[in-house]
């Protein structure tokens, strides 16, 4: 029978029962209250007693004993008083009963809730994939796909598993997977997510990750033993939880001796505070306070892309007074543009172009996309020379042409005016790399690039200052052109000039003064984030098994790093509001229902106890639940 | 008379609860069983875990067979955390749980709330 239908019989044979309690005589009296009470007993309350007695048997008590224990003390005594001519209260037994199921019944599907965030990331692998096998299009099951598959994809089909596109354009919604709210763009080799789903066109893949290597199974697993894991902070609900139920059988007994031997109350009303001492105490409230945060936190952050490892990371995401973002690839897009071309837009792109037409730098490919932006073709170089830290120089046509620095013009005598030098320099001053571009002894113009800052990195910047947290940044780039950056993004703490292998010490440093987060990219910057209090790993969208980090952004956006440190907040402080509550319960409801303030007019029926008992546990499981709904 | 009876009675029961649960050591641990590539024990959910310490050789996969005959919601997840685990039983079925014990030690595990335990002892 299940929770929902034991709680319907149970309320439906009680209602006479406090019917009668408001005045209504029953035909029949006690023993129609009796016959009435029998079947919520056994039917409602079964299921209890014999979990009680498994426990007792193994020296273990729980909540069950102590529900047992107090609809049994209600139950039997009535019985006894039905025969010695006495007042009853059947209607307390079979009200615990109800109001028990009431709450177990509540509890189910609100923590049905609370646990929802795995299956539902399970739910959404897709069943089967329409593979090329010998030439045709086959379906196959999922675990059937291998590695170097090709797989076709129609619109509104899902993404099977994780590969790079080989032919088709489409967009692609991973929102599901990634958070990522707007579609994206996929064309021959991008990467595409197993699970997203297919818009508009369609495509063919080449699986690259399949099974537990794919990124959706990494997020499920991340989650998982985030899940499973235990905060710190319920250290004390824990070691108290095995004790809790035997100590409340005990104070039951002290407050029965306090009232019936020293109070010298009657017999009854001993016995009525005992029961409801009993009722009242709810170690359920305590054991699911942590849990059910923990899960509906971490469930959020699934779905927004941000992964947070354990329970202790939310510790540590307290009073973070730094937070440090590796400049590279965290705050600026980890890749030089073009953002200013001085002189004849046409020739000096083009005659750029052409001679970094053959170069591997990063520089030579902003510099051809610019061009290709332009619908510049690259003309032919003879003569190509690289010239190992200061340029490339060549021939186009009959003309000789360089582009470098301004030390390869000088090895070339080629004369850099002084209002080009100056202009050099205002380039220089905001942050940007820049480029001579030369042709037939003279200079022609300039090309100045820069990594760009990614265009919500100055929101998250804003937004983390709101937090209260400082934000530094820290880069191998030279002073300059980081102070330009930082200034951009209205950063006022840089780190400049840091080689990789300092980036952990300089976080080391910093922690004198207080707690620091790091936000680095996971693969260069694992010592600095292991150092750090709260490390938070960028992943590539596509990777996110990053071993060091508390907390793995699935997406490339720093406003998510802004995002996991107000989400860690919110869920630690969300457990500490409900371990608080649920021990201010028990400390509270537990004097209460012994009759400690009757002197005050405060006297809890034992069948009040029981409800309260019901709700302290559902509120908890509630408040866990409303993190779901809290601004992030 | 009948207030020194009720005393006694309760300085009685109340020796008695603390025995109960504190007093006695809980049972002997159950050493998995298997071969040097696999090892399996069964546990039974009622009431508890019985055996309450199942001892695993270190470094051979083991698989925890779950049976939980009790349909209290109490004992209804088992979670373990050292091992990343957190998972319904179904009410009168075997369950397999699959583990790596690489690291020795004891591994307490417990029910959602943590309130029943069980102990893993790797050796």
């Amino acid at each position: 029978m299940t929770t929902r239908s034991r709680f319907s019989f149970s309320l439906i044979l009680t209602l006479p029962l406090v019917a009668e309690m408001f005045g209504l005589h029953l035909p029949g009296g006690v023993w129609t209250m009796l016959a009435l009470t029998t079947p919520v007993m056994v039917i409602g309350g079964w299921p209890f007693f014999k979990s009680a007695w498994s426990a007792l048997k193994n020296r273990f008590a729980n909540m069950d004993t102590l529900i047992s224990v107090g609809t049994l003390t209600a139950y039997f005594y009535s019985l006894y008083a039905a025969f010695a001519v006495l007042d009853v209260y059947f209607e307390i037994a079979a009200l615990l009963i109800v109001f028990i199921l009431l709450g177990q019944w509540l509890e189910e599907i609100t923590k049905g809730r609370a646990s929802s965030a795995i299956e539902k990331l399970v739910g959404l692998q897709a069943k089967a994939a329409t593979v090329i096998r010998g030439g045709r299009e086959t379906q196959v099951a999922l675990d059937q796909v291998k590695v170097g598959d090709i797989i076709v994809v129609k619109p509104g089909e899902k993404v099977p598993v994780d590969g790079e596109v080989v032919e088709g354009r489409s967009s692609v919604d991973e929102s599901l997977v990634t958070g990522e709210s707007l579609p994206v763009e996929k064309k021959p080799g991008d990467h595409v997510i197993g699970a997203s789903i297919n818009k508009t066109g369609s495509f063919r893949f080449r699986a690259t990750k399949v099974g537990s290597d794919t990124l959706l199974a990494q997020i499920i697993e991340l989650v998982r033993r985030a899940q499973t894991s235990r905060a710190p902070i319920q250290r004390l609900a824990d070691q108290i939880s095995g004790y809790f139920v035997p100590i409340v059988l005990v104070l039951a007994v002290l407050t029965f001796n306090v009232w019936y031997v020293l109070l010298g109350a009657g017999m009854v009303t001993a016995l009525l505070f005992a029961v409801a001492v009993v009722v009242i105490a709810c170690p359920c409230a305590l054991g699911l306070a942590t849990p059910t945060a923990l899960m509906v936190g971490t469930g959020r952050g699934a779905k927004l892309g941000i992964l947070i490892k354990s329970g202790e990371v939310l510790e540590a995401a307290r009073n973070i007074k730094y937070a440090v973002f590796d400049k590279t690839g965290t705050l600026t897009a980890g890749r030089p543009v073009v953002t200013d071309v001085i002189g004849d837009a046409r020739l000096v792109l083009g005659t750029a172009a052409a001679l970094e037409a053959a170069s591997e730098h990063s520089l030579a490919t902003a510099v051809l996309a610019a061009a290709k932006s332009k619908n510049l073709q690259p003309e032919a170089v003879k003569n190509f020379q690289a010239v190992e830290g200061k340029g490339v120089v060549g021939r186009i046509g009959q003309d000789k042409a360089l582009i470098g620095n301004p030390a390869l013009f000088a090895d070339r005598d080629v004369a850099v005016g002084r209002s080009d030098r100056e202009r050099i320099g205002e380039l220089q001053q905001q942050g940007k790399t820049v480029m001579l571009v030369g042709r037939k002894g003279k200079l022609i113009g300039l090309i100045a690039l820069q990594d760009r800052p990614k265009p919500t990195a100055a929101e998250a910047i804003a937004e983390l200052k709101r937090l209260g947290v400082n934000p530094v940044m820290i880069t191998g780039d030279n002073e300059g052109t980081a102070r330009a950056i930082a200034r951009e993004l209205g950063i006022d703490s840089v780190i400049a000039g840091v080689l990789p292998s300092e980036k952990a010490e300089r976080v080391k440093a910093l922690q004198q003064t207080g707690k620091v987060a790091f936000v680095g990219d996971g693969i260069n910057d694992a010592p600095a984030l292991a150092q750090a209090d709260l490390g938070i790993a960028m992943g590539s969208g596509t990777d996110v098994a990053i071993e060091s980090g508390g907390i793995v952004l699935v997406k490339n956006n720093p406003q998510d790093a802004v995002r996991a440190l107000r989400l860690s907040q919110k869920t630690f402080g969300r457990i500490k509001l409900n371990l608080f509550w649920a021990f201010i319960y028990n400390l509270a409801g537990i004097p209460i229902a012994a009759g400690a303030f009757s002197g005050l007019g405060l006297v809890l029926n034992p069948a009040l106890a029981g409800l309260a008992m019901a709700f302290s546990s559902v509120s908890v499981v509630v408040s866990s639940l409303l993190l779901a709904r809290s601004r992030i | 008379m009948d207030k020194i009876i009720v005393l006694t009675a309760s300085a009685g029961l109340i020796g008695l609860i603390i025995w109960w649960f504190f007093g006695q050591p809980k049972s002997p641990a159950v050493a998995a069983s298997g071969d040097g590539r696999e090892q399996s024990v069964e546990i039974t959910v009622e009431g508890g875990y019985s055996p309450q310490v199942v001892s695993l050789r270190r470094g051979v996969p083991a698989k925890l067979v779950f049976t939980r005959k009790d349909t209290s919601s109490c004992l209804e997840e088992v979670v373990l955390p050292e091992f990343g685990i957190r998972q319904k039983l179904p009410v009168g079925q075997k369950y397999e749980i699959n583990i790596q014990p690489d690291k020795p030690g004891r591994f307490r595990y417990a029910c959602g709330m943590n309130m029943f335990f069980g102990t893993i002892e790797v050796k």
